[in-house]
């Protein structure tokens, strides 16, 4: 590891303790061993970093060129409904972005997340719209599910189909969802014959989030409070945290194999629980819009206090989906024969092979899970919009590729991990929204994005080459 | 698949068929029991690239403890035979037997069912996992709930290559950090903890130094012991010489000749790898040249 700090040869004498000379050395000797105890990876590390000098920058920059706002610092970016709609707006690139870590560190690609997304939304648009209500009428309470599980087969299916091209037939990835790309944007428009569909089931549409379609929302329908239950889940993570920490460790003693210093796991454990903890907070802060509040008052006979009615937005169901997601792909690729197999595909397909892992079959899966990501996503854009239109997911293919190229996922193959995906997806998403609110045009905005994708990309090139040596 | 199961010692394996034939008592010089039922043998392979024979007719067999070393110039035809046997590419005809009943061996999974195991000049090793994902890879170890027991797969590799290779300590970087001697000790450990009985070697001490070649030549010696079938492919006379029991020659996909070590001389293997003729033919040209 060569984050050591290049030691000068004086320094193996021995030097005063406390002398002020060597602060700025010692802090940095000091960085190093709490960097190398914790075996914190250092590219998530350095994109949380970045994450939190931009959040930071676009609240200043806000205030000095935008309209300011109520955040700390005086901007409109740190506020609870900016940070709210940039969960909601990061989920849906976010849970296609796990997906493509696994493709492209097998090293193919796809491009078609993009149309197939707008194909799969219209296809659960029409289902749930033209089809369904013919056999159970509109406004079923299993609309929603039956659609979810028709929108989820169907993208299995076209993720399988595509992934056989490729995998077994041996067309090159990049063909085939090139191809895709087309067939299925063409598609959508023909299924609907170029038509939107609108309104979607009201059940549906809360898998897109708002206030509706937020853990406030049902709290209240339970009877339990609007804040309750984004607290309990945001309690359930940090238990599940603590317990996973402790069965590794426990795991690792079993063996006697050396274990990471009691402090350090305790480092990550706080760390991690205030992060968890502090978006709950977050997004309880951001309360419902008052004429919302008090028509739901009205409706369910509550009566409005002095000063209105502030209920807790809470976790929007998006991004809860999208923390499941994330649970579960960095456990396939983790602890799953299935990842690990992935990963040696991409580190050397042909040891792979005489390894006697079935390569063909695998990549094929992986086309396979994308699919039903891009199925889950489609919910959620379509759910938001409240409307299934043919121009759904346009451009999605280059967010979703640039999401898991800036969290760390190499061309080359071999290298990624999910949740840097899902902290490329939120650095992309905030870059945008941070644009929108110091009032750049689309064109700036591309512009920016553009020239970050690959400054991103060159830092993380000369980080490898440095710890590689 | 429970961590205590071995896969490969279960399965269509014919090799519990019958009494396997004792382990001839190995010493220095040649003592193998060739009276026996080999342990593999290939009848009449064919393996063709396009209209080019890389292995024509070759038979070949490999008997318990011992090592049979391959030697041939570029192009002779040495790895793609062993590929045959391997899995890596299935031979266009002939016969595979393995202890003395057919083996169908179509890719590297259906080989390690009759323990053959390889070691491939290029290690064949996933460069971006640590050493414990190399070794079980393909056999990963799991735990009840089918999640990959990393902690018992790191316990059974420290284990094994402690044996092969004392100062090795890195088994959580990716191999592509480690030596060439380190790279190697985690292909071979791979082959010995699951229980090769027949082992391939292509170029084993290639991209080593002085001092892990040593160890290499003397983990073969172990493995021979141990009633191990090897074929070795290698370039160096020497390394073949002094550690196989039996050479044999190819040239031009075809087998010249198959000596055994203690009745010829490193120069009369040369001959045969230059020329490309039995050893008969060499010397009596070599006699022509005399007079």
């Amino acid at each position: 590891m060569s984050e050591t700090p290049a030691t000068p040869a004086t320094q193996g004498a021995p030097r005063p303790a406390g002398g002020s000379g060597g602060t700025l050395n010692d802090f940095r000797r000091r960085g190093g061993a709490l960097y190398r105890a914790t075996e914190i990876d250092g590219r998530l590390l350095g994109l949380m970093i970045a994450l939190a000098v931009a959040w930071i920058g676009f609240d200043i920059a806000s205030r000095i060129w935008g309209q300011g706002g109520d955040s700390i610092f005086g901007g409109s970016f740190l506020t609870p409904r900016n940070l709210f709609n940039l969960s909601v707006q990061t989920a849906s690139v976010a849970v296609m972005a796990t997906g493509m870590v696994l493709i492209i560190v097998s090293r193919n690609i796809d491009l078609s997340v993009g149309s197939m997304l707008g194909f799969l939304a219209m296809v659960m648009g029409i289902f749930q719209k033209e089809v369904l209500p013919e056999f159970v009428g509109f406004d079923n309470q299993f609309t929603w599910l039956l659609t979810l599980a028709v929108g989820l087969g169907m993208g299995a299916l076209i993720g399988t189909f595509q992934g056989a091209l490729v995998a077994y037939i041996g067309i090159p990835a990049f063909i085939v969802t090139l191809g895709g790309m087309l067939v299925w944007r063409g598609g959508a428009f023909l299924l609907a014959s170029g038509r939107t569909i609108a309104p979607l089931d009201e059940n549906f549409s809360r898998v897109g989030g708002g206030t509706e379609g937020s853990l406030g929302r049902l709290g209240m329908d339970l009877g339990i409070g609007s804040d309750t239950l984004s607290w309990l889940i945001g309690i359930g993570v940090v238990l599940v945290l603590i317990g996973l920490v402790i069965l590794a460790r426990r795991r690792r003693q079993a063996f006697d194999f050396p274990t990471r210093p009691i402090w350090a796991e305790l480092l990550i454990l706080v760390g991690g629980s205030a992060l968890v903890l502090a978006a709950v907070a977050t997004v309880n802060a951001y309360s419902w819009p008052v004429r919302v509040a008090a028509r739901y008052a009205e409706a369910n006979g509550i009566t409005v206090p002095e000063g209105g009615l502030i209920l807790s937005t809470g976790i929007a169901y998006p991004v809860l989906i999208m923390v499941g997601v994330t649970a579960v792909m960095t456990w396939l690729a983790r602890r799953r024969q299935f990842g690990r197999y992935v990963f040696a595909i991409g580190g050397n397909p042909e040891a792979a092979e005489l390894s006697g892992i079935n390569v063909r079959r695998t990549v094929m899966l992986t086309f396979t899970l994308i699919g039903v990501l891009v199925a889950i996503s489609a919910a959620i854009t379509s759910g938001r919009l409240d409307a299934a239109t043919n121009a759904l997911g346009q451009w999605n293919e280059l967010f979703v590729i640039a999401a898991a190229v800036i969290g760390g996922t190499s061309f080359a193959g071999g290298i990624g991990t999910v949740p840097g995906a899902i902290l490329g997806a939120l650095f992309m998403q905030t870059l945008q929204s941070g644009m929108v609110l110091i009032g750049f045009d689309t064109a700036q905005q591309n512009i920016v994005v553009g020239i970050v994708l690959v400054v991103a990309v060159g830092v993380d090139t000369a980080y490898r080459r440095r710890t590689a040596s | 698949m429970t961590a205590e199961e071995t896969p490969g010692v279960q399965d269509t394996a014919p090799e519990t068929g019958g009494p396997a034939p004792a382990p001839s008592e190995p010493a220095r010089s040649d003592s193998i029991d060739r009276e026996g039922r080999p342990l593999v043998e290939m009848r009449n392979i064919r393996v063709a690239f396009g209209g080019v024979h890389a292995v024509d007719d070759v038979s070949i067999d490999l008997y318990p403890g011992e090592v049979v070393g391959l030697v041939g110039g570029n192009g002779a035809g040495k790895s793609t035979l062993m590929k045959a046997l391997s899995g890596a590419h299935p031979p266009d005809s002939g016969e595979i037997l393995v202890n003395g009943q057919p083996a169908v061996i179509h890719n590297p999974r259906q080989a390690k069912r009759y323990n053959i195991e390889t070691i491939y000049q290029t290690l064949a090793l996933a460069d971006n996992q640590d050493a414990p994902a190399n070794m079980f890879l393909g056999r990963e170890l799991k735990t009840r709930f089918g999640n990959l027991d990393d902690a018992a797969m790191e316990a059974a590799t420290r284990e094994v290559v402690a044996r092969l290779n004392p100062n090795f300590t890195n088994f959580k970087t990716p191999v592509q950090s480690l030596s060439g001697g380190q790279r190697q000790a985690v292909a071979i450990a791979r082959a010995v903890h699951f229980n090769a009985k027949i082992l391939i070697m292509d170029e084993p001490t290639a991209a080593l130094g002085p001092a892990e070649t040593a160890q290499v030549r003397d983990l073969i010696k172990q493995l021979e012991k141990e009633g191990i079938g090897i074929f070795l492919i290698s370039h160096d006379i020497h390394d073949v010489f002094d550690l196989s029991h039996r050479i044999a020659v190819m040239y031009h996909g075809k087998i010249v000749g198959v000596v055994k070590k203690d009745d010829v001389t490193p120069d009369d293997v040369l001959g045969m790898i230059i020329m490309g003729k039995s050893l008969e033919e060499v010397s009596a040209e070599e006699r022509a040249k005399l007079h």
